[in-house]
């Protein structure tokens, strides 16, 4: 359970921590959008090498975001082999029934578990390098627009930080009840599917009860420091963008630039 | 059921920057039928180590151990770590952790939080039925009700209501007869009264010596009050930074008084004043209970005072 990192704030400094943290969720968006525009191996390697540079300026070991990796390992290798076993390629290489492994398949699947490991450790390179608290100013300042419409855009923010404030606290608790209950007897390892998931309820009906003491202490507490909502309310940190936001951009510009002319110029199946 | 614990060592996130030793080199016996205090700051690894007693952190297996770190020559194989209670060896990968549960019960931090079902006389027996599976429904209605009423509880009141209906205090003794219900041989409890006001902690205390004499052979207690140990406790072991500092009856604790202050733990009231008394050349032999102290210290004033008039 303690080994659960994926997307947990790194607290080291480094020029990506200190990055605007709304520009670094447009630049999420502008990556991801790139990924998916590059369709060949040279746009791939394009991204790649940016989130590598990413990587190493954000002085995050490398362990920790392969451990990002390791988390969705199942899905990509599953996506891969069902790939790898149903495109229909012209080279084939070996075939059983309904399956082909073929060279255009086996590329392919190559191009896609990339695709998707690109996609899973970028988005854990914005969670490492920004707090809960700046993520979330900086959800609830490019949603400002939406105010216009009425949409409750700080309680919105204020709840998706809260959220994420509390899965830390909620897998502790997890532990100490599933110790507890361990520790009169319970069993958690062993029987059926059906078994195993009836051996949760002594798990999740104390986990769901805190749950809700914490939220009624938290309110009782933010009621006590008159907390009113967002109208009126200032900001301790007001969010500038410096030269370092300025060369980010220039980068993730110059990386959707790249990735189109490799696309218009190098239309390599690949 | 004796326990005893040897270069028992234990790192939390070990192999990362997080890396924190919790227990070092703790060698420690506790004999049966002791009211045994552990007392420490927080952090100093008290909860980590019991929480080894019953097999909730496991030992590393002894070959791992070794193979993990190759000697040099001339350098001494390290000490090899034991953890028994009674016969059951808890670094042994075979034993049966679920039967070692059942002879050592264990009450968490506000054990409270651990109720979940829909009645009381149900929340009890979760215990009772993981572990002598096959009891018929009498036999486990007897064991609960006993459990219930030991603890000081009215069972025929109280056994078809929820456990969320009932006040803070009942709930930590419903929780902590849900563990006594297999009547364990060894009951650790680690903080057993925090949260409590004074008169419930002392409630929670009485209730203690009571399975102490009649329900559980060993008591095992951790707890951060002076007071509450000294008061308590037959023999009390100090904690500091994941080692033993020591291991005394509490009546010796004043004695270290300045070593207790050091390690940022409070000494007891009872001690600070035999201390005092101490200094002025008034050496009382107490136990360090208020009642103890109250009747020493009168005894020695009416005794000076028939001096004083003879």
């Amino acid at each position: 359970m303690k080994d659960v990192s994926f997307g947990q704030y790194y607290p080291v400094d480094s020029f990506s921590h200190r990055l605007d943290p709304r520009l670094k969720l447009i630049f999420l968006i502008a990556y991801i959008v790139a990924i998916f525009l590059a369709s060949n191996f040279y746009g791939l390697a394009l991204c790649a090498g940016l989130l590598v540079v990413i990587v190493v300026v954000s002085r995050i070991p490398f362990g920790k975001v392969l451990r990002a990796v390791r988390g969705v390992l199942f899905l990509v290798l599953f996506t891969a082999a069902l790939n790898i076993l149903f495109y229909n390629g012209e080279t084939v290489y070996a075939a059983w029934w309904v399956f082909a492994i073929t060279k255009e398949g086996l590329i392919f699947s190559a191009f896609l578990a990339l695709r998707l490991v690109l996609l899973v450790v970028c988005s854990s390179m914005l969670t490492y390098t920004t707090t809960p608290v700046s993520l979330t100013d900086g959800v609830e300042s490019l949603l400002t627009p939406l105010k216009w419409i009425k949409l409750p855009v700080h309680a919105l923010a204020l709840v998706m930080s809260i959220a994420l404030r509390f899965i830390p606290i909620l897998m502790d608790e997890t532990e100490r009840i599933k110790n507890a209950q361990k520790a009169r007897g319970a069993d958690f390892e062993s029987g059926n599917l059906f078994k195993r998931v009836k051996a949760m309820v002594p798990i999740l009906v104390p986990l769901l009860l805190s749950a809700f003491r914490r939220a009624d202490e938290l309110g009782d507490a933010m009621d006590a420091r008159c907390y009113t909502g967002g109208n009126g309310r200032t900001k301790y940190k007001k969010l500038r963008f410096t030269w370092r936001d300025l060369v980010a951009f220039l980068a993730v510009a110059a990386l959707i630039t790249g990735v189109v002319l490799m696309k218009v110029y190098l239309p390599a199946p690949y | 059921m004796r326990i005893v614990a040897e270069h028992l060592s234990y790192v939390y996130n070990a192999r990362s920057p997080f890396a924190t030793a919790a227990l070092k080199d703790v060698s420690l016996t506790i004999e049966e039928g002791e009211f045994f205090g552990i007392i420490g700051h927080t952090g100093s690894g008290k909860s980590t180590f019991v929480q080894h007693l019953n097999g909730l952190i496991r030992l590393p297996s002894s070959l791992k151990r070794y193979k993990k770190k190759k000697l040099k020559k001339g350098q001494l194989p390290p000490p090899e770590t034991v953890l028994k209670v009674g016969d059951i060896d808890l670094g042994d990968k075979k034993t049966d952790f679920r039967a070692l549960r059942k002879h050592v019960g264990m009450v968490f931090q506000y054990p409270e939080y651990q109720l979940f079902a829909e009645t009381v006389k149900e929340d009890v027996a979760f215990g009772l039925k993981n572990f002598s599976k096959g009891l018929s429904d009498e036999e486990t209605e007897r064991a609960v009700k006993a459990a219930v009423e030991v603890v000081g509880l009215d069972y025929e009141a109280l056994k078809d209501k929820s456990p969320f209906e009932l006040s803070g205090g009942q709930k930590r003794r419903v929780a902590i007869a849900g563990v006594i219900v297999t009547r364990p041989e060894v009951l650790v409890l680690d903080e057993p009264a925090a949260g409590l006001d004074p008169l419930g902690k002392q409630e929670v205390m009485e209730l203690l010596h009571k399975l102490h004499s009649e329900w559980c052979k060993t008591i095992v207690i951790v707890s951060h009050d002076m007071d509450e140990i000294s008061e308590n406790c037959t023999k009390a072991a100090v904690f500091s930074e994941g080692s033993v500092k020591f291991v005394l009856p509490p009546k010796e604790l004043f004695r270290h008084a300045d070593e207790l202050t050091a390690l940022g733990l409070d000494v007891p009231l009872t001690a600070k004043l035999c201390a005092a008394l101490e200094k002025r050349g008034v050496s009382l032999d107490c136990d360090l209970t208020v009642n103890d102290f109250v009747e020493k210290v009168l005894a020695r004033w009416v005794a000076q005072k028939k001096g004083d008039n003879a």
